[in-house]
Formats: structure tokens, C-alpha cells, sequence
């Protein structure tokens, strides 16, 4: 894993890789916030990281000087090309859509995935969820300690989307070292690499059995529908399969994740949680807008000043939809999780056209993962002398969580 | 009270629906609407609170 030099000026020189903005962005956030709202760094690929809630959401909007065909915050993976490594699938030269793409691209693409993830679709896949999480829970409930990072939040999303994509669960494993490769590790290009083809050509197998063995998940959808008299190109169908395997695992355990380290943290909001049930709804949004886990990218489509700032063509401007939740010109009390926050209009799945098209998904399997716990296991806490560890870049979350109970 | 969805606006976070299914809708592709003519009084606080977790300003009280 290539190390970073230490950040001596966070305002000029920042690194999203930097382990104390993995540990804690909070305050870096407040500092910029009030002194360099929006920071610059070289590093890398010359980058912009807004802090503010009004900027981070006035850029989502401008998809005219903002353009999603590089989403990647730590450059990497959609620059390295498919020449590269053993890839033998075909060209995606449009990426991940709807996610890389700006429109016409990224409407067409968008609707044949939304309604995969609407909010009456995911009521079904509820069952199967509380399902897994209780056998999960069977495995260790018993024993008194647990590492809710590895042995729970991280088995969930990654079980619920092979459902979706009609792939086997047995791949979960490979599934997760994969997408860790591409986002955790996505400065290293070995790993990068490693989890792109892995994860491309075992699609591109997915692919052709679904072509001759059709069932009613989501690669066989892809596969029978036709835009404008034609079927799709095999490069999209790959691409909106990569995206949601990648965007639908690492990201939703990384929420599950913080709400356990949250809850096993503070005693209160953990005993509120027990005692008061009816407060899940407001307290799952609270927990997304104080640890939002993702940053996306955007690329500058050409020289443009904004908030002050000379952003050249091609430049990166870092979407940081965390500090914006916690902007304490939008949230009163922003540091403080309040768990019946009445006024919260967080954007822990974005604003704008790329509104996380899996929010819905996240959001109940957030809510399932969180009830189960609770239901299950009441009281917890870290456990004393056990190291907790924390991954961050485009997803933040713990990796490592251990707790007692 | 009378509310509304500005379509143009809504881009299917769906906050409204997961605060207040009694009084909005959301379609298979995200599109939020309201689903009563009038909000009867003991759901006007809930359309308020759903006003104010838009993440997209995108609902209006158009008539109090």
C-alpha cells in the first residue's frame, strides 16, 4: 500500500488517504469550513474539496461545468484502461453507467436500473435481509464479543445484492476482497487492478450463462431489454453490473458499521434506541447524515472560477456530501448525533441528478441490520484493548470493530 | 393544507414517503407525489416535518 507524506497544510495540500482524515475529517472539515472553504490539492490529480453544504450541493446541480465521467475520488481504476491486466471482456468505454455518465447516457441507463431498488421492490427483499442478519447474529450472539465491522456489517449488503443480480452468495467473499481492491485500495495499482478484472470477467461468465439460462434477476433484465429496437451493448450491461456490486456493498456496510461503532459508543443513544423503537426512521437518517460514508468525484468540463477558486479543465472537484452534513450553517448542533432530528435535509446519497439510486436499499437494510442487533444484542461496547480501524477515501468505515456484550 | 411535489425538483430520496406514506407516493423511478387532495389536520405535522427533510426543497405548502 503506497503511504502518503504527512499533510502539514490541509487547505493547499490535502489527502483524502491521510490517516488523521480517516480518523477524524470532522475537524479538518471545521477548520477549512471557516478559514478555505474549499481546499486544493496537487496530489495525485489536481483536486477541490468543498466543505460547505451550499457549495457540495450548488456543484451536484451544475452537471454543465461538473461532469460525472470520473467519479473516482482517488484516481485510479477508470484511468488505467482494459488493456491493462487480463480483462477479456468487452470495451466499456462508457464506464459505470448511470453513475459515469452524464446525460442523455446517465437518464436512459438510470431508468433501467430505478426501478430495481424503488421503494415497493425493496419492501419484498426485507424477509430475506432479517433472514441473513438473524443467522449471522445465531453465529456469534452466544459468545459475548464480536467484531460488528467484520463479522456482521460486512456480510449483510453484499448478500442482499447477489440476490439482486441473481449471482451466487457463495461469491460473497470474493465479492468483497474485490470491491475493497477497487475503493479501499484504490491507490495501490496492483490491488486495483487485481479487483477490476476479477470482478469484470467474472460478469462477463455471469453474462453468458444468464444469455442462455435466463431467470428474473437483474443481469437477465439487462439482457433481454432493448433501447430504440436494439439490445444493449454488452459494455453497458457489464457496467451497470459492475456499478451495482460496487456501489451496493462496501458503502452500506460502512453505514452499518458506523452505527454499531456509534451506538457501542454512546451508552445513551443505545439504551433511547432499546427503549424507544418508534424512533428508528428519524435515527437511521440521522446516523446516514453524521456518518455519511461516501464521497463521489466530479471533472471540471472546462476552466471555470467557483466560490473564488480557478478550477481548471479536467481538475477534480471532491463531492464531500459528509462535510456538508455537517455544516453547521444547514444542521444546528452538527457534531451532535440527535437521534430524533426533526430538520434534516442530509444528502449522505447526494443532491441532484445522481441521487444514489440504491438509497432505498441502503436505507432498509440499515434499518433491518440495526433492529436485529438491538433485538438480539441490547447492551454492547467496544471491547477494552482491542484496536478499532477505520478505512476512508471514497467510503468511510470501520473495517475492524470489535465489542463486547 | 394543501401541499405539492415541484417535479422538476424531485430526484426520489424519497424522505417524504419513508416520513409520511399517508400522504405521499413515490413511483418505481422516483418520482414523488401527494396522494390526498387536502392534508387532514392530524397529518399536518407530518407533512410539515416532510417539507423540512427534503433534500431538495422540492415540496411546497402551498396553501396553510
Amino acid at each position: 500500500m503506497p503511504h502518503t507524506a504527512p499533510v502539514n497544510d490541509w487547505a493547499s495540500d490535502f489527502d483524502v488517504l491521510d490517516p488523521r482524515y480517516i480518523a477524524d475529517p470532522f475537524s479538518i472539515w471545521d477548520d477549512l469550513r471557516s478559514s478555505c472553504p474549499i481546499a486544493h490539492t496537487d496530489r495525485r490529480v489536481s483536486s477541490w474539496l468543498p466543505t460547505r453544504y451550499e457549495d457540495v450541493t450548488a456543484i451536484a446541480h451544475d452537471i454543465e461545468h461538473f461532469s460525472s465521467i470520473r467519479v473516482a475520488v482517488i484516481p485510479g481504476v477508470e484511468d488505467d484502461g482494459e488493456e491493462d491486466g487480463d480483462y477479456n471482456g468487452p470495451d466499456l468505454e462508457y464506464g459505470l453507467p448511470p453513475i459515469s455518465a452524464d446525460p442523455p447516457l446517465h437518464t436512459w441507463t438510470r431508468r433501467l436500473l430505478l426501478p430495481w431498488f424503488s421503494h415497493r421492490r425493496v419492501e419484498s427483499y426485507i424477509p430475506m435481509t432479517r433472514q441473513l442478519c438473524q443467522g449471522l447474529l445465531d453465529g456469534f450472539a452466544d459468545t459475548g464479543h464480536a467484531d460488528a465491522a467484520a463479522d456482521y456489517a460486512q456480510q449483510i449488503p453484499v448478500r442482499v445484492i447477489a440476490h439482486i443480480l441473481g449471482v451466487s452468495t457463495d461469491m460473497s467473499d470474493n465479492f468483497t476482497l474485490w470491491v475493497r481492491d477497487i475503493l479501499e485500495f484504490a491507490d495501490d495499482p496492483e490491488r486495483r487492478q487485481r479487483g477490476a478484472v476479477g470482478l469484470l470477467n467474472y460478469f462477463v461468465e455471469q453474462v453468458a450463462y444468464r444469455r442462455e439460462h435466463p431467470g428474473d434477476d437483474l443481469l437477465s433484465e439487462l439482457l433481454q431489454t432493448e433501447v430504440e429496437g436494439k439490445p444493449l451493448d454488452e459494455g453497458i450491461i457489464l457496467g451497470i453490473a459492475a456499478l451495482v456490486l460496487i456501489a451496493g456493498v462496501d458503502t452500506t456496510w460502512s453505514a452499518i458499521g458506523s452505527s454499531l461503532w456509534h451506538l457501542a459508543t454512546h451508552a445513551d443513544d443505545q439504551k433511547r434506541m432499546v427503549a424507544e423503537p418508534e424512533l428508528m426512521p428519524l435515527a437511521i437518517e440521522e446516523l446516514l447524515r453524521a456518518y455519511s460514508p461516501v464521497t463521489m468525484a466530479r471533472m471540471v468540463t472546462g476552466d471555470v472560477e467557483f466560490g473564488g477558486c480557478p478550477m481548471k479543465e479536467g481538475d477534480k472537484v471532491l463531492m464531500n456530501f459528509p462535510a456538508a452534513n455537517r455544516d453547521p450553517d444547514v444542521f444546528d448542533d452538527p457534531q451532535t448525533v440527535i437521534l430524533d432530528r426533526a430538520h434534516n435535509r442530509h444528502v449522505a446519497f447526494g443532491s441532484g441528478i445522481h441521487r444514489c439510486a440504491g438509497s432505498n436499499l441502503a436505507r432498509m437494510e440499515l434499518q433491518v441490520a440495526l433492529e436485529e442487533w438491538i433485538g438480539r444484542i441490547p447492551e454492547f461496547s467496544l471491547e477494552d484493548g482491542k484496536e478499532i480501524a477505520w478505512a476512508g477515501g471514497q467510503v468511510r468505515g470501520p473495517r475492524v470493530l470489535p465489542v463486547v456484550f | 393544507m394543501k401541499i405539492r411535489v415541484d417535479p422538476d425538483k424531485c430526484q426520489g430520496h424519497a424522505r417524504c414517503y419513508g416520513l409520511a406514506p399517508e400522504i405521499f407516493d413515490v413511483d418505481d423511478y422516483g418520482q414523488a407525489s401527494v396522494i390526498v387532495d387536502v392534508v387532514p389536520p392530524e397529518l399536518e405535522e407530518k407533512a410539515r416535518l416532510a417539507v423540512a427533510n427534503c433534500p431538495e426543497y422540492a415540496i411546497e405548502i402551498i396553501r396553510e
